[in-house]
């Protein structure tokens, strides 16, 4: 038998990119084989990337959906730099994804769409089936589509619904390629389609089976693949996206806090899901308002928190621009709200559907007048949770407006997550002021800008008799809130609101710098680039080099220590998804000599991108070269 | 409406003893002497303690403009906001606390040039929220530039040899807008004014209340015809539901409706026989479109309620749909006692999860 030669191969870890046209159901595909994985035990990243069309051409370029998976037996902290493995449905989508893949790396393509229309739409010359242009690869053309209608031609489905389930035949290969159990997927079919269609069901069902026979018996392939479980924490777990992560995180800081939730949002890619995932949430008396426009939406949340809610608004780079004014007045008013920035390339309209960290600079300084406000940045899927928690104790701790950045990547990416416990997490306190009364019993005059030891004013709100007051824009005289154009005051009040935010590092815990606490060279990094560097510095640390990492989840106020730990490397590196923007905060800061290391191209960073920078960087200049570059200048 | 416990930090006080005074700040009032801001201020700290709403219920929010000085002399809660955006904050009020009387004070330039699009939606939503509109046809705290409301040819500092633009009338957009109830009243007309203000207070949903504001600075005199005394009789129509819409001096003039033109005519009482003349209703839209339409020259300005018609408020149907959902989620039919809310960690624990050991 065909399976008797096939040997089984241990694998620490692997990449798989599974990419097909936008209505191939790629996305599913990849879900499906991560939450596999995940119950097999594997630590895991993912990452989707699609395309910004709702409904692109079929079969062109611009079509081409993608969904990479990482998976091992070790820890993972990306999606993988280049694919083991890549599945690739269309001629468009082995265009767009073949440079990406490893050299030597396993190539399954399904040929059925290989015809002269689609390979001219994908811009091909000639069928790169046919020649040797793939010879670095090991390819395996497979006719998936005309497999697929074999194998369910029974079931009833007219031609084109049957072609449907082509990417469950891919899933059923891929199944058995990594000696993966199909029973989850088939579970997930049933919920999924046994009661809305049962036609459909079977359909897929019997795809996916067949996909894994078909490479069991097929004779084909001479490897088949384990990566084992890796050694994780013990505990339930699930896999979460950052848009969800960020909507639990909001909702469990309402409850720790005993807040009402009130999400004001406008539509905007890729912030979207969270408003999505929060307006399903309505059973736990969470508001979500879906406002006229990006400036109504924030005006909203801050209308909810002048009356006692926990206000929050999301939004992207473009939407960030237009609540600008809004949030100087939330600073103004001094009333805590969540500021959600989920960025993407910018500038403009940019790149709505891929990621970047260049939105760092507006939300620090995108006000007008001196309007420094606390932001926070998450580092991972899952830590969009507890993202959400830290923002929401700052604003509600020092009665402030907090800016929390995520980013595309973050927001789509997903990994496995420990759920956490509720009765195990700190309340969140918040106090709505009560009346106040002097020794003789009277009511003592209510001072709305009165001051606590982390210069938060009272929070009072409509419907308590006697603290009736005014806020606004204008600014505010010293304890009264009353309006005031006293040039003395003004810089007063300037100096104090920066100074409330500056406070807020007496709460930040301790710097933590993973690897060399000393030596050649610190990354300093902060957001979504926390796996990509954190797992360069693990490589550089196993590879001997003194290379240290710090990765900031809070970038105003900087934590304490920080200018300490950037002096004690040879020198600092500031990996960043845009053009040096934390660069030039620490460069200001501390007057000291980071070396940037940038990229704007909508994707993340990959490890070896940051490794390779680091041996740059670190690799002394010989005299002959210098003397050499001299001559020429 | 039941209040959230948890926003009762204190006893609800008693609004029967509430007076006029009790509304009023202890902040220097800044608007130009002769402002016609000081009558509506006046008449609005008149009317509100006779609504019987505890004063610390009630909150006063604005845009930017003269007219958003507002809440600073106003003793409630107060928001003085950011241009055009009252609207939006009001709505976050609202949705979080239905219970709360919110009032909205913005100008011209405020709702209906740089806020005009959270006007028409806040009017479609029908927030439970009573909206006046000084309307003065003019900037006046940026010192005399046109506004959306200035009749075309108007000569300003901005337009020195006249405006090119059709000027809005607030009244039509409002009911365009699905507004449910619009209203105009005169800021010198203090009867008027406040008999309009209680029917806005007392209709559940937005209430529109356009108010012609004289600014005595920068646009003296722009609705001379309605306020002066010698032409006021002839120039406004005082329209109550169920009425017949009359107006003159001598009460003798009134609208007859002509069916052929599908329009409002000027007859005299005399000639047609009252009976003739249109009866206010102020439910019928197409009839307070028409209203809307007419003013001078050829006809005189209709006042006071032009349309009012009840339908469910945006914040009231958010509050109810969360009942329903947390019903639904319960399983629990509308006859039985609303379930608690589940807890956040089942919400954790939800959708496909894995143990590791």
């Amino acid at each position: 038998m065909a399976t008797d030669k096939v040997s089984v191969e241990q694998r620490d870890r692997v990449t798989i990119r599974f990419a097909g046209d936008s209505g191939d159901g790629i996305q599913l595909t990849g879900s499906q084989f991560t939450h596999t994985s995940a119950i097999a035990g594997n630590d895991l990243a993912t990452f989707p990337d699609f395309p910004a069309e709702i409904r692109a051409p079929a079969g062109t370029l611009a079509g081409v959906s993608g969904f990479q998976i990482h998976f091992a037996s070790s820890s993972v902290f990306t999606h993988g730099d280049t694919p083991d493995v890549l599945v690739a449905m269309n001629p468009a989508a082995l265009k767009a994804n073949l440079s990406d893949l490893k050299r030597g790396g396993v190539l399954i393509v399904n040929t059925h769409p290989f015809n002269a229309k689609n390979l001219e739409r994908a811009g091909f010359d000639g069928n790169p089936l046919e020649g040797d242009e793939l010879s670095a690869y090991k390819v395996y053309p497979i006719d998936i589509t005309t497999m697929t209608l074999n194998a369910i031609a029974d079931v009833g489905l007219n031609q084109r619904s049957a072609t449907r389930s082509k990417n469950f035949f891919a899933l059923g290969l891929i199944y058995w390629l990594f000696n993966r159990d199909m029973v989850h997927t088939e579970r997930w079919i049933e919920e999924k389609f046994q009661r809305r269609d049962p036609q459909v069901a079977e359909a897929n069902r019997k795809a996916l089976k067949a996909g894994y026979f078909f490479g069991e018996t097929a004779g084909i392939f001479t490897h088949s693949y384990v990566v084992e479980a890796a050694e994780i924490p013990a505990g339930r777990y699930r896999n979460i996206t950052g848009n969800e992560a960020l909507g639990l995180g909001l909702m469990a800081a309402a409850e720790l806090s005993g807040l009402e939730l009130f999400l004001g949002s406008y539509p905007i890619t890729p912030a979207s899901d969270l408003l999505h995932f929060l307006s399903k949430q309505k059973h736990f008396g969470v508001k979500t308002y879906q406002a006229e426009d990006e400036i109504a939406a924030v005006c909203a949340a801050l209308g909810a928190s002048f009356a006692g809610g926990l206000g929050v608004t999301s939004t992207s780079g473009p939407g960030m621009a237009l609540k600008a004014e809004a949030i100087g007045l939330a600073a103004m008013m001094e009333l805590p709200m969540v500021i959600c920035n989920i960025q993407r390339g910018g500038p403009s309209t940019g790149l709505p559907t891929k990621t970047e960290q260049s939105d760092l600079l507006q939300v620090l300084f995108g006000r007008n007048g001196e309007c420094p406000l606390p932001v926070v940045a998450a580092q991972s899927p899952s830590d969009c949770f507890w993202t959400a928690i830290e923002a929401t104790r700052i604003a509600l701790r020092h009665m402030t407006p907090v800016l929390l950045l995520s980013d595309g990547y973050l927001a789509n990416g997903a990994e496995p997550w420990l759920i956490p416990q509720m009765s195990t997490l700190a309340p969140i306190a918040k106090s709505f002021h009560k009346p106040q009364l002097n020794e003789a019993g009277e009511p003592i005059p209510f001072l709305p800008y009165e001051r606590d030891e982390n210069l938060g004013r009272p929070w009072a709100i409509p419907g308590t008799a006697g603290l009736e007051h005014r806020l606004g824009g204008l600014e505010k005289e010293h304890r009264t809130g009353n309006v005031s154009y006293d040039p003395d005051n003004h810089q007063f009040m300037v100096e104090l609101r920066a100074e409330k935010v500056e406070r807020i590092t007496r709460f930040i815990p301790p710097l933590e710098i993973s690897g060399a606490q000393s030596g050649e060279a610190l990354f300093v990094s902060w957001g979504g680039t926390f796996g990509s560097v954190r797992a360069a510095t693990n490589n550089l640390n196993l590879q001997g080099r003194e290379v240290g990492h710090i990765h900031l989840r809070h970038i105003n106020p900087l934590p304490l220590g920080l200018e300490e730990a950037l002096s004690s490397y040879d020198r600092v590196i500031v990996p960043e998804l845009n053009m040096g923007q934390l660069n030039m905060i620490l460069r200001a800061r501390f007057l000291i000599d980071t070396i940037p290391l940038t990229k704007v191209k909508g994707k993340p960073f990959q490890v070896s991108e940051l490794e390779a920078f680091f041996e740059r960087v670190t690799t002394p200049v010989s005299p002959e070269k210098l003397i050499n570059q001299g001559a020429q200048s | 409406m039941t209040p959230n416990p948890l926003y009762k930090i204190t006893p609800s006080t008693d609004p029967s003893e509430l007076n006029k005074k009790d509304f009023q700040s202890d902040q220097d009032i800044r608007w130009c002497p002769g402002c016609g801001d000081y009558s509506i201020l006046k008449q609005v700290q008149s009317v509100l303690p006779g609504l019987g709403i505890p004063k610390e219920d009630m909150v006063v929010v604005s845009g930017i403009g003269c007219s958003s000085r507002f809440p600073y002399y106003m003793n409630t809660f107060g928001l003085h906001t950011i241009h055009g955006r009252a609207p939006g904050v009001v709505s976050g009020i609202k949705s979080l606390r239905p219970e709360l009387s919110v009032w909205m004070i913005t100008g011209d330039g405020d709702s209906l040039s740089i806020g005009g699009n959270h006007l028409i939606h806040i009017l479609r939503r029908n927030m439970d929220v009573k909206i006046l509109l000084f309307n003065n046809r003019i900037y006046g705290l940026t010192k005399g530039q046109y506004s959306p409301t200035s009749e075309r040819g108007k000569r300003t500092k901005s337009t020195p040899l006249g405006s090119l633009e059709e000027p809005f009338n607030p009244i039509s957009l409002a009911l365009a807008s699905g507004a449910s109830f619009v209203a105009r009243s005169v800021d010198v007309e203090a009867k008027h004014l406040q008999e309009t203000l209680k029917a806005a207070a007392a209709h559940k949903g937005t209430a529109l209340v356009e108010i012609f504001q004289n600014c005595n600075i920068f646009n003296d005199g722009a609705f001379k015809e309605v306020t002066h005394r010698q032409t006021k009789a002839d120039q406004q129509l005082v329209l109550r539901a169920g009425e017949p819409a009359i107006f003159g001096a001598n009460k003798d003039r009134g609208l007859v409706f002509d069916s052929l033109t599908m329009s409002f005519k000027i007859a005299e009482i005399s000639e047609v026989g009252l009976e003739s003349i249109y009866v206010h209703n102020p439910q019928n839209k197409i009839a307070s479109q028409l209203l809307a339409e007419l003013g001078i020259p050829d006809f005189p300005v209709p006042l006071g309620v032009l349309y009012q018609h009840e339908r469910p408020c945006y914040d009231q149907m958010m509050s109810e749909q969360i009942d329903y959902a947390q019903r639904l989620f319960a399983g629990v039919t509308e006859d039985q006692p609303l379930p608690s809310r589940p807890s956040m960690q089942s919400l954790l624990d939800g959708g496909d999860t894995w143990l590791v050991q």
